[in-house]
């Protein structure tokens, strides 16, 4: 109760007028990080290896607990991560929330894999959290956000297919299901490289072993296992194309299921990365600033100002955090998430999922 | 018009030009490549010493009587701190490589009237970009004072010293309005729709600076109101005279050159960086000085390279004077009170109507023009 008051003091307006222009939270990080009226800031509490098989990249596992601002998240969301990775940078990814639905200020858990980010300055985030955290860092969080989630009436069957590490979403699908105690079937299709490289092997195990309306198939690739075709999914799923489905993965993986789904409005999918479709090459890309132009080669402005030699501000990299946004003062780009493209002068655009279609001018 | 061969520089050819844009450039780069923990550090500990100055100052005035001149010191100083060394700097995009939302010239803003969206344009591209070229850098003067004699004289700047003092009393607001321009629409050469979202700018911000220091904080002392409320306006007039002096040193003591629009057509980056340092000043003082000052003290290193960590300045300040004397370019230095003189006669100065030059002069500086023109 004393807590919910002085948490209402502090977001009241009168506090933001005195606080003005910095903000309360400015003040109260000061006195102690996990103090806060409107930010998410949360401690690692615990790291857990998930998969560490030789020559694989490592999974861990990272429990955080976030300050009280944390609103909680749904199953399937996602939330930034920043993190100062040394340098005194800070860099900010993006990561889906693994465990259970939380409610507000309640731990979460993010599931990272190491992967190379040569974007990342000094240090990859997945490499940091799996390799260099330890309990105790502070992390820069964002509420949860996403549309990737579960109806609050769910369908009594559901498919969820997944591939590599796109399976943190549905795995936190799953558990909540679990725990909301779901009647209905749950189809559950995952695609791995090998059983060694299994993350969450040994809840997926006892999952298997206790049925519990939950058909598991896991396919590991390594093995020969085929992959997701319309037949496949017939096979499996009779009826598939009726059965109200989430698919989380590799770009190949969303491609061959939104191929499957082709004119069926059951399938909502999550990029796990952004789809490579690469932009038109040709024109001349400009950076307005810096005076710099480059040939458009069709990659995105972000990496074309990067190989350029500038350094803009960006962050996920996948069109989710808006820091990129930048001022295109003329042509067109395309949204390499939705395919759309605009022309409007003077638009503000997320450079890190445009690409320029011909002659481009941005405020770099 | 220009007013170079007035201070004892010489100019430069193309080529030189070419050559000193480089030195410069590479200065710039060699700083870029080294940036990282030690300019994060810096930032994050000036802002806590900020964040703790404005808590003792708010906390002192509780203290009747004994806390009130202490409490204006740590709020003066915060307020200063705010402005100077973090607000401007933050908002000149120094420290947009760290990452952090807070001390990014996107969001952040700053502790005084004029709001940072407004600022950023007037200052960080018009300031910046043209500086002291008369007619085009709206600071040579602001719109008030006439500081060049480029600029017309007219009986209305017979108030120059005035103006001046008044401006300085009250810089905030000064500067704030600047975005206005003012002038511009007296003239004809602005429409009033230009200055609609730029007046609502100023507004919701006046409004909101107004209503802490004005009126929450005093209410917040209960009896001690009226020391409290006078202790804020104290703490601003105190940070608006610093500011305003800092400032002024940077571009308006004697030997400061100023720039036509003709010569500035065209520019190369080498011109570019030779206009930056004949245009700024500097004053010399002790290191608390110069973080006091926001680095400002060293305006000529932040004309070169305005988003450059403002730390980096005093470092970079022997190597731009080493250049300046293989190039025969003076720079501009000395203390606050000779730099302060000399902006003061200036003031006084261009009050009145200039005296006719000596038509010597004239034939003097123009074979030094030539070759230039390219």
């Amino acid at each position: 109760m004393a807590l919910d008051l002085g948490g209402r003091i502090l977001r009241s307006r009168t506090v933001a007028a005195l606080a003005s222009p910095h903000g309360i939270d400015r003040y109260l990080t000061q006195i102690n990080p996990m103090l806060a009226a409107h930010e998410v800031r949360a401690r690692i509490t615990d790291i857990h290896p998930e998969v560490s098989a030789p020559g694989a990249p490592r999974v861990a596992t990272v429990t955080l607990q976030p300050t009280s601002t944390w609103r909680g998240h749904r199953a399937g969301q996602h939330v930034s991560v920043g993190i100062d990775t040394g340098e005194g940078r800070r860099t900010t990814r993006v990561f889906t929330v693994s465990n259970t639905e939380s409610k507000p200020g309640e731990p979460l858990t993010i599931t990272v894999r190491a992967h190379e980010d040569e974007h990342a300055t000094p240090y990859s985030i997945s490499k940091f959290l799996t390799e260099r955290a330890t309990v105790g860092t502070l992390v820069h969080l964002s509420q949860a956000e996403g549309d990737f989630v579960l109806p609050d009436r769910v369908p009594e069957h559901i498919l969820l297919i997944s591939g590599g590490s796109g399976i943190t979403p549905v795995m936190s699908m799953l558990r909540s299901l679990q725990r909301r105690t779901h009647r209905g079937k749950v189809t559950f299709l995952h695609w791995a490289p090998s059983a060694d490289r299994q993350i969450f092997a040994d809840e997926l195990d006892e999952i298997r072993r206790q049925g519990h309306g939950v058909d598991l198939h896991i396919l590991h690739t390594a093995d020969g296992a085929p992959y997701l075709s319309p037949a496949l999914l017939e096979k499996l799923v009779p009826g598939y194309r009726e059965v109200p489905t989430w698919a989380c993965g590799p770009a190949s993986l969303i491609e061959a299921a939104q191929a499957a789904y082709d004119g069926t409005e059951s399938l909502r999918v999550e990029y796990f990365k952004p789809p490579r479709t690469a932009g038109v090459a040709g024109g001349e890309m400009a950076f307005a600033r810096t005076g710099k132009s480059v040939a458009n080669d069709g990659a995105t402005i972000l990496d074309q100002a990067e190989a350029a030699g500038l350094t803009p501000e960006s962050g996920c990299r996948m069109g989710i955090c808006f820091s990129c946004t930048t001022n295109k003062s003329s042509g067109r780009v395309r949204n390499v998430l939705t395919g759309e493209t605009s022309e409007l002068p003077d638009e503000q655009i997320r450079i890190c999922v445009s690409t320029p279609e011909g002659d481009c001018s941005v405020d770099l | 018009m220009t007013t170079v061969e007035n201070t004892g520089n010489r100019r430069l050819s193309p080529e030189e030009l070419d050559a000193f844009g480089a030195e410069m450039e590479a200065i710039r780069q060699r700083i870029v490549a080294d940036l990282g923990e030690k300019d994060s550090a810096y930032i994050y500990d000036i802002v806590k010493k900020q964040r703790a100055f404005e808590l003792a100052g708010r906390a002192l005035f509780y203290l009747p009587v004994v806390g009130w001149v202490p409490a204006v010191a740590c709020l003066s100083i915060s307020k200063i701190l705010d402005n100077m060394e973090i607000g401007h700097n933050v908002m000149h995009g120094q420290y947009d490589w760290m990452g952090d939302p807070h001390l990014n010239s996107r969001m952040f803003d700053w502790d005084t009237m004029a709001p940072a969206e407004n600022w950023k344009y007037g200052h960080n591209y018009m300031h910046h970009t043209f500086t002291n070229i008369v007619g085009k850098d709206r600071d040579v003067g602001y719109g008030v004072l006439r500081m060049d004699e480029d600029q017309k004289w007219h009986p209305y700047y017979l108030g120059n010293p005035l103006y001046a003092f008044l401006l300085m009393t009250f810089f905030e607001w000064g500067v704030a309005m600047h975005d206005l321009e003012v002038d511009e629409l007296v003239a004809g050469r602005r429409t009033w729709a230009e200055n609609k979202e730029i007046g609502a700018r100023i507004w919701r911000k006046v409004k909101k600076q107004t209503m802490k220091d004005y009126v929450l904080f005093p209410l917040l002392t209960g009896p001690l109101a009226p020391l409290t409320f006078a202790g804020n306006f104290t703490a601003n007039i105190i940070r608006n005279v610093w500011t305003f002096n800092i400032i002024f040193c940077g571009h308006f003591p004697a030997g400061v050159a100023t720039f036509s629009q003709e010569e500035c057509e065209d520019e190369t980056q080498g011109h570019w960086y030779y206009r930056q340092l004949l245009g700024s000043a500097n004053i010399t003082g002790s290191r608390t000085f110069h973080i006091m000052s926001g680095n400002l003290s060293h305006q000529i290193e932040h004309h070169l390279f305005p988003d450059l960590p403002a730390r980096r300045y005093p470092e970079i300040a022997e190597e731009v004077r080493e250049i300046c004397e293989r190039y025969g370019l003076s720079y501009n230095t000395g203390p606050l009170h000779q730099q302060l003189l000399g902006v003061f006669k200036k003031i006084c100065k261009f009050a009145l109507p200039d005296r006719k030059k000596p038509a010597a002069a004239e034939v003097r500086s123009a074979p030094a023009l030539e070759g230039v023109a390219a």
